[in-house]
């Protein structure tokens, strides 16, 4: 049962599989490439989906697949043209066999309108005769036992059967001892063979057959056994059935035997034993598929499934041993002398294999993200079409590696934005047309890898943020005094305030009170960000920055007002010690740093953080400068930068609440906790502080 | 008795996990192949006593299989069933023409399946 169980978890993972397929091979139907490779692998997947879900009786899921096979079956065999109509019929059909699938996983109901509607626009491609054809027919191969007019008999009853191999039977890997042998174990068997028929030595051909057995069988039902035993063979041999014990005298051909009339011997060279002249083209077959099979040997690597939990389980352990380096490395130098330095030397040894182990380990959770991206795929399709918009995805950099948490957790988030994007982004084809651009949408989602970092972003070339509408919503709710003057990026950044939505109605689509501050907060669980760029008229982008694992980081150890915090060392510029000319006071007690010709602000982590409540005198300016959202930059002021190391991250949402200004913790080599700053929270200190009431608010609501 | 050797060419892993949970249970040597191309390269490795073989698969289709295996001067006389979903007569026909031994549909039974390959390999029981 539990292997029966784990082979049906394995047969929804691979279903995960040939849906990616699917789509993938829909894709390229849909960008005109209909090669019949490309069809192969499309009708193959679902013929896949359809084989292994009969195996475990998911009807519902068979009929669709089946039915879904068939359109398939019929573009395969170019008797359908793929033109845009029908890959869309196949798009959606897709969709809902994706949709089926999840059902059965999760023993959900399935929406039967929905399916349904899809059946009907399917079954417009088949061909009334091909109907028939589509009824499935998943009874296992029953032979009509009715031919024999055997009733059920409880006594044994004899029959006289007479088998004549033809040379195919042999050629086919059939064997007449076998099946003379199957058919003694179904019965009593007495055989006799035809001596006569095998003609003298000199006469015999290599290649024909001569050999024919004359056999009395008895058992309760001998016709079903023969039937049985023999159902491989029918029309590679002559085969009689009669009944014996209502007179032998009366032979009556049975309607089993292929061919009525009994054919005399095939020609030899009708036969499927090649002769040499025969087999010369048989022969590049095979070494072809030889060759073949060594390349593709080359290209498939092979590959183990493991559970999550014990490769979790193994990340925790490196993360322990790379804290428990970092401890040993502490105590090594407190030590001190030369014995110490020489350790140190070895240290740095370990210290290397361990991140080579840790990034290994990381390795194997890292997953591309194509999976993710086409799941979006069909939120777009769905969309547009709820939505009556012509929207098209584009999807670049499927290939780029991330946390397989990460891409679970952000399918929630994406799907959200690019909701929001067609129903908010994109204009209907008539306004656009209006607006000179072409009818059909385009909305780009695309991954890369950009310095330590996976940078996900969401393009529509749609009609830009309605700046104005957002500040007239933001006042009308409350959410900033009326008479409030923001620069673009500030009423941009309003989107992700709580309880903002910018819909007037509320659309099935978008969803309800559900606003980007939901997107935020899971990009930032996940220790990323969100940013937004927006020109009028021509569109609006998402870019969402996460870290490619969740479990360690590198980071600059600092400290500040006797506290050790860490400062991840992504978004660090670079550190600075300025000369005194080079900081200028602004406005009440801030300060700027001037470097290279441009003013960035300088941030006081202590006082920001609430460590200190005035400037400290004897303080030394020690800068660090990193970059924050949409590509501004800030200055941390710290009292001293100790060390850059990789430390593992704890979270600490979970036990204390979220900390503005604070993203996790760590534990560091001398066993103490040290808290990992969140430095583009810093870069804002005041709307650090505004945050924290509003997030005081919205755990008071709750 | 050494145990019957399976190779089993599916490229459905499910198909190849159900198989493999059938047969080895019921004490068969199994060995599976992704593909047909690997499935022929596996072929004169494993000398299985009895091969399966799926119709549609990437690279090379069941009856490329059974081609590569009955055709070149030495034709292999090796039994080779056909799993298909389908039980229509026109595959069987097709199948057999081709030089299939004989046919499994899916979903099989765990016990028929059993007792056809005994058959096939002159174990019957």
């Amino acid at each position: 049962m539990s292997a029966q169980s784990s082979i049906r978890d394995s047969f929804f993972e691979e279903c995960d599989d040939l849906l990616a397929a699917l789509f993938d091979g829909l894709a390229q139907v849909e960008d005109g490439n209909a090669e019949s490779e490309t069809v192969n692998a499309v009708f193959r997947a679902v013929h896949s989906i359809k084989g292994g879900a009969g195996a475990f009786k998911l009807t519902a899921l068979v009929a669709f697949a089946h039915t879904f096979e068939t359109v398939l079956d019929g573009v395969r065999s170019q008797k359908l043209d793929p033109e845009p109509d029908l890959v869309r019929v196949l798009l959606r059909a897709a969709d809902q066999l994706a949709n089926l699938v999840e059902a059965a996983r999760d023993n959900n109901a399935i929406n039967d309108a929905a399916r349904d509607s899809v059946l009907a626009e399917l079954e417009a491609y088949i061909d009334d005769e091909e109907k028939d054809d589509a009824e499935i027919n998943f009874a296992p191969v029953a032979l009509d036992f009715s031919l024999f007019g055997a009733p059920e008999a409880e006594t044994d009853r004899e029959l006289v059967v007479t088998f004549q191999p033809f040379a195919r039977l042999y050629a086919n890997g059939h064997e007449p001892a076998y099946l003379i042998d199957a058919l003694s174990k179904a019965g009593q068997l007495e055989v006799e063979l035809d001596l006569e028929a095998i003609p003298p030595f000199s006469a015999y051909e290599r290649d024909a057959s001569y050999l024919n057995w004359k056999m009395r069988f008895r058992a309760p039902d001998p016709e079903a056994a023969v039937a049985e035993v023999f159902e491989f063979v029918e029309g590679l041999c002559r085969l009689e059935v009669v009944e014996n014990d209502q007179g032998p005298e009366e032979p009556e051909a049975s309607a089993f035997s292929a061919d009525p009339t009994p054919e005399p011997e095939p020609a030899p060279a009708a036969a499927a034993l090649p002769v040499p002249e025969a087999s010369k083209d048989a022969t590049p077959a095979l070494s072809t598929a030889e060759q073949k099979g060594a390349s593709k040997n080359e290209g498939a690597k092979p590959t183990l499934r493991v559970d999550l939990e014990r490769v979790d389980r193994l990340i925790n352990t490196v993360g322990e041993l790379i804290i428990n380096q970092a401890m040993i490395a502490q105590r090594v130098s407190q030590l001190g002398g030369t014995r110490a330095t020489e350790i140190e030397a070895d240290l740095e040894d370990y210290k290397l294999l361990a991140r080579d182990l840790q990034e290994g380990v990381m390795a194997i959770r890292a997953q591309p993200v194509k999976a993710l991206f086409q799941r979006m795929s069909r939120i777009v399709r769905e969309a547009s079409d709820a939505t009556g918009k012509n929207v098209r995805l584009v999807t670049r950099g499927e290939g780029t590696e991330v946390d397989k948490t990460v891409i679970e957790r952000l399918a929630d988030p994406l799907t959200h934005m690019l909701r929001n994007a067609v129903d908010h982004g994109i204009e209907t084809p008539d306004k656009r047309i209006v607006a000179g651009k072409s009818a059909e949408g385009e909305i780009l989602l695309s991954a890369t890898h950009k310095s330590g970092n996976v940078l996900i972003e969401i393009s529509d070339d749609g009609a830009g943020l309605n700046r104005p509408k957002i500040l007239e919503i933001a006042i009308s709710k409350g959410l900033i005094p009326a008479t409030s003057d923001l620069p673009e990026a500030e009423i941009d950044k309003l989107l992700f305030l709580p309880g903002f939505s910018t819909a007037t109605t509320v659309s099935n689509l978008s969803g309800r009170g559900v606003g980007m501050d939901v997107v935020k907060n899971a990009v930032q669980a996940l220790g990323g960000r969100v940013a937004i760029s927006s020109v009028p008229g021509r569109g609006t982008t998402f870019s969402i920055v996460l870290p490619l694992t969740l479990a360690v980081m590198d980071g600059m150890v600092i400290s500040v007002a006797g506290e050790t915090m860490v400062v991840p060392i992504t978004p660090i510029l670079e550190t600075i010690r300025p000369a005194r000319g080079a900081i200028h006071p602004f406005g009440v007690d801030g300060q700027m740093l001037s470097i290279r010709g441009r003013y960035v602000p300088i941030v006081d982590v202590a006082r920001t953080l609430g460590l200190r409540t005035s400037p400290d005198p004897d303080q030394t300016d020690i800068l660090i400068l990193v970059e924050i959202g949409n590509g501004g930059q800030c200055a941390l002021r710290v009292d001293a930068i100790h060390d850059q190391r990789q430390v593992v991250i704890k979270r600490v949402a979970g036990s204390y609440g979220t900390i503005p200004g604070v993203s996790a913790a760590t534990i560091l080599g001398d066993g103490k906790i040290a808290l990992i700053l969140d430095t583009d929270r810093f870069a804002q200190p005041d709307l650090l502080l505004s945050e924290t009431s509003l997030a005081a608010n919205s755990e008071l609501e709750t | 008795m050494t145990k019957i050797k399976v190779l089993a060419i599916d490229d459905s892993r499910t198909i190849r996990e159900l198989l493999r949970e059938a047969l080895e249970s019921a004490d068969f040597d199994y060995h599976c192949a992704e593909d047909g191309v690997l499935g022929v390269a596996k072929f004169s490795d494993v000398n299985p006593d009895v091969v399966i073989t799926d119709v549609n698969m990437p690279n090379m289709d069941g009856f490329g299989v059974i081609e590569a295996l009955r055709g070149g001067p030495q034709p292999s006389l090796v039994p080779i069933l056909v799993l298909t979903t389908e039980s229509s007569a026109e595959l069987k026909s097709r199948a057999r023409d081709a030089g299939a031994t004989g046919w499994i549909v899916k979903p099989f039974d765990d016990t028929d399946l059993v007792k056809v390959l005994r058959r096939v390999t002159g174990n019957a029981a």
